[in-house]
Formats: C-alpha cells, sequence, structure tokens
C-alpha cells in the first residue's frame, strides 16, 4: 500500500511522524543542554535567589500589574494619535506639484529627525523642557509629555509604513478616481488609503508592539509604571525578581499580538495566491 | 452642420525624450463615434488620456463644448466630469462593491444624495444587465462584467464625451462581445465617443469615422469603409494587411 494510501486512511503518514520525532528530540537536546549548563553554573544559586525568588515574585506581581494599567493607558493614548498623526505625514509626503514642495520638505524632514533621534532623548528634553518653558500649567500631569513624546517618535516610523502602503497602489487607481472627477485629496480618502491601509496592517502592528514595549522609557520622566514600580521593589527588597516579573507581564501582552500579526500576514498570503485566477 | 463637441490642435506630447504624440489635429461633433486604429505604441491611448487630462499636454490646445480645456487655471476636476473614460485594465476599485463603484463619483463630486444615486446607479447597471451583481465585489465578477461596471460607472457621472482605451484587450474572447454590445448600445443612443480599439470589425460597425494613427500622428481618417476598406495611405495598407494576417479582420 501506498503511503498516501495509508494517509487517506487516517493512519498518520510514517515519514510525518519520523520527522515529529526528530524535530522533537532536537529540541529537547538543544534546550536541555543549555538549561543544563546553566543551572550547574557555580553562580546558579545565588541568580535563583536573587532573580527567581518565588515570595518576591508572588509579593510583587499585583502591585506591578496594577501598575502596568499605566502603561495601557499611555500606548492606547498614544497609539491613537500615532495612527492619525502618521497618516496626516504620509498624506502630506504623497502631495504632487511644485506649490506644495515646503509641505513634502517639512514631512521628510520630521520623518528624518524624529527617526534619528533616541526616543529617551524626545522624552527627556520634553519632560523637562517643556515645563522649563514656563508656558504651560506646572502642574501638566508628566505622563502627557511621555505622550506626547512617544507619539512623535513612532509617527515617524508609522508614516513610512503608511507611505510604502500608499505607493503600493497601482497609479491606474488614482488615475481612474481623478478621471471620474475627484480631486486628488478625494481620491485619497475614499480609492487609495482605504485599500492602502489594509495592506500595512501587519506592519503597523508590529510598530505598536514596539510601541508598548517603549512605555517603560516614560518612566525616565518620573512617571511611575511597571517599571519604575520595579526599580522602586527592587530598592526595598534587595532582590531583582521584579524584573523578571514585569519580562512575563510584557511578554504575556506582547507575544499574542506577535502571533496575530503573523496570522495576518499568512491570510493575506493566501488570499492574494487565491484572487489571482 | 452638427454642433462640435471635440476639438484638438496641434497636439504634442513627450515622455522624456521619447515624443509620442507629433501634432495631433482632430475635430469629433456631438454624437460622433470615432475610432482610433493603430499599432500599439502609436499614440492612442496617450491621446486619450491627454483628453481626459491624465497626461498634462507639452503644445497644443484641447477644446471641449467650447471650452478650452487646456488653458491655465481650468480646474480639472471639473473638467473631468463631462470627459468619461475606460481603461483597458477595468481599474475598478477593488475595496468596494459594484454599486459604490458607481455612486463613488456621483456622491462625492456632484454631491448627490446617496438614495437618489443608488437608485440612479441601480437604473444603469438594470440596462446592462448587471442589476444581480450590483452588491458583488469587483473580484467576484467576470472580465466582461467588470469592464461592463466600469462603463456604467463612467456613465454615472452622464458625461458628454466617452473616450474608451482598448477596452476589450485584457478580456478572454468569448467575453467580447457583451461589452462590444454595451457600446453599440451606447452609440445607438447619441453617445459621442472616441475609442481605441483593436477590433476592426466592431471598427467597421460602429464608428462614423475611422483614424489612422501612427508614429503620433494622423495618418489617415475618413468613413471606415474607405479607411479600413480602400485606405489611401500605403501605412494605412501595411498596417491593416498586418491585422488581416493576424486574423483580426
Amino acid at each position: 500500500m501506498t503511503t498516501a494510501g495509508r494517509a487517506r486512511r487516517g493512519r498518520p503518514d510514517p515519514r510525518a511522524v519520523r520527522s515529529s520525532v526528530i524535530a522533537l528530540l532536537s529540541t529537547l537536546v538543544v534546550f536541555g543542554t543549555i538549561g543544563w549548563i546553566v543551572v550547574n553554573a557555580p553562580g546558579w544559586p545565588d541568580v535563583q535567589e536573587s532573580f527567581l525568588n518565588r515570595e518576591v515574585f508572588v509579593e510583587s506581581l499585583p502591585e506591578l500589574v496594577s501598575a502596568f494599567a499605566v502603561n495601557v493607558v499611555i500606548f492606547m493614548t498614544a497609539e491613537v494619535l500615532i495612527l492619525i498623526f502618521g497618516l496626516l505625514l504620509a498624506i502630506m509626503r504623497s502631495t504632487t506639484g511644485p506649490v506644495l514642495l515646503p509641505i513634502r520638505v517639512m514631512a521628510t524632514i520630521y520623518a528624518d529627525v524624529f527617526r534619528a533621534l533616541p526616543g529617551l532623548l524626545v522624552i527627556y528634553v520634553l519632560g523637562f523642557g517643556i515645563p522649563a518653558l514656563g508656558l504651560v500649567d506646572p502642574k501638566t500631569p508628566t505622563i502627557l509629555y511621555g505622550i506626547l513624546g512617544l507619539t512623535l517618535i513612532y509617527s515617524a516610523y508609522v508614516s513610512e509604513v503608511y507611505r510604502a502602503g500608499i505607493d503600493s497602489i497601482h497609479p491606474s487607481q488614482a488615475a481612474a478616481a481623478r478621471s471620474l472627477g475627484l480631486s486628488h485629496l478625494q481620491a485619497l480618502r475614499h480609492v487609495v488609503v482605504p485599500q492602502a491601509v489594509r495592506r500595512v496592517i501587519p506592519p503597523l502592528l508590529n510598530d505598536f508592539i514596539g510601541l508598548q514595549k517603549d512605555t517603560v522609557l516614560v518612566s525616565a520622566i518620573g512617571v511611575v509604571e511597571i517599571f519604575r514600580t520595579a526599580q522602586v521593589l527592587q530598592y526595598a527588597t534587595f532582590n531583582f525578581t521584579p524584573y523578571v516579573a514585569v519580562a512575563l507581564v510584557f511578554m504575556v501582552v506582547t507575544i499574542p499580538l506577535a502571533r496575530l500579526t503573523d496570522w495576518l500576514v499568512a491570510r493575506d498570503k493566501r488570499r492574494a495566491a487565491s484572487s489571482s485566477r | 452642420m452638427t454642433a462640435e463637441a471635440l476639438r484638438i490642435e496641434g497636439l504634442h506630447k513627450s515622455f522624456g525624450r521619447l515624443e509620442v504624440l507629433r501634432g495631433i489635429d482632430l475635430v469629433v461633433a456631438e454624437h460622433e463615434v470615432v475610432c482610433l486604429i493603430g499599432a500599439s505604441g502609436s499614440g492612442k491611448s496617450t491621446l486619450l488620456r491627454c483628453i481626459n487630462l491624465l497626461e498634462p499636454i507639452d503644445a497644443g490646445r484641447i477644446v471641449v463644448d467650447g471650452e478650452e480645456i487646456t488653458a491655465d487655471g481650468v480646474p480639472l476636476d471639473r473638467i473631468r466630469r463631462h470627459i468619461g473614460i475606460v481603461f483597458q485594465a477595468f481599474n475598478l476599485f477593488p475595496h468596494m462593491s459594484v454599486v459604490d463603484n458607481v455612486t463613488l463619483a456621483p456622491r462625492k463630486v456632484l454631491k448627490t444624495p446617496r438614495a437618489q444615486a443608488e437608485a440612479e446607479a441601480s437604473d444603469l447597471l438594470a440596462r446592462f444587465g448587471l442589476s444581480d451583481k450590483r452588491d458583488e465585489l469587483p473580484d467576484r465578477l467576470s472580465g466582461g462584467q467588470q469592464q461592463r461596471v466600469a462603463i456604467v460607472r463612467a456613465l454615472a457621472m452622464q458625461p458628454d464625451i466617452l473616450l474608451l482605451d482598448e477596452v476589450t484587450s485584457a478580456l478572454d474572447p468569448e467575453l467580447v462581445a457583451e461589452v462590444l454590445d454595451v457600446i453599440r448600445e451606447l452609440a445607438a443612443s447619441g453617445m459621442t465617443m472616441v475609442i481605441a480599439t483593436h477590433e476592426m470589425g466592431f471598427a467597421r460597425d460602429i464608428a462614423d469615422r475611422v483614424c489612422f494613427i501612427d508614429a503620433g500622428t494622423i495618418c489617415e481618417i475618413g468613413p471606415p469603409e474607405q479607411v479600413l476598406g480602400e485606405p489611401r495611405e500605403p501605412r494605412t495598407r501595411q498596417f491593416l494587411q498586418r491585422i488581416i494576417g493576424a486574423g483580426r479582420l
């Protein structure tokens, strides 16, 4: 009997079984070896005590999770602003005609500058610089400077993602819209951008994951979020386990989003394959 | 003498160093159907795109309904409302249903209320046998259906002139007839049309005049039986012989 025949009857293909077994064994060997080396290192008991302390973990986790709410507020607010501002920048760069050259130049310089600057620096300058100007109410919550800083930085990246999407829409779509009498902006709004956004959802999600992690940068200007809370706990307990807990919290949030991104990319690929007859 | 729908004078157009149109003069009367024939790359599509102002021209004038549309300061969007164009590759908007494709321009440009625009679109779709496709996305339709939707989309703006750019060239042979039938009906209803085509038999049927374009100039223009039957110019004859050789006439 052929292997295909066996597979059809519901019994697994022996070749597939064999490769699964090999994959499992090699994984176990590699990670088992690494684990064995780490656990048998001379300093392992000390590391275990200061980084993987069960009591400290259990004690600090609730406080860290409630501090994470601040990070959630930061990245949710910033993400909305970034999606709007980034699109605006991309549209500014997609304008045509000599009259609008200053707009294109401004948007280009913006994207170049804010991708060049380290995020921590931008947040520092905003968080300490703006209050020092004496123009805004000194009681303005510091978190707003953090949100502003992340928005400025990430909008530069996101505008590039949008722009790639807009460029990927064939010019014949804009031509068809213009031929019907739509203005350049109407063609963008109703024809080009809706198609472009659909195409760039996976890379946008990717930047969203980056943003979530970069919310810890806001701790540098004194916002008490999850990382700052972990620092306080570390000072109190002389133990680094709270940082490990922070790492776990971030993984729990970002890994599902990364899986979702991959799934969306795979789905788009399948759709593209099935629609091109 | 019927009124003049379109006048083109001394039209020149280059892409970089490549001169595609080298002085085109053409007058199209109201309700007239002019077919443009000529080899690929002879400038037929470019001429149509220039008439629709999708391509800026280098020299010459284009006058539509008595207004010079190539003059400085003429609002392009207003002009394009009166000149419909249908492309070889359909260029439907893939993220919108058929009815949304058809109503987008009337709603956004003419500010027609949605209900009225949809009612008008439904009438047009019914007229061209597309009623049951009203809510489909374009990629669910055959090529012939997509091209008919593209024609309906252009008609929804009630253009004075319709430009058709090799609208059957991207279709499977068995789908060509349904699109040509639509164009025949439009011609019978008095639509002024300029049609770039490789379908010589169709051009002979439908055209009031056939215009042979060669190397960016109008080589010969006249009634179809003359241009296609007894061409005066040697270049026209050569072109037609190649077409006959390819079994297209």
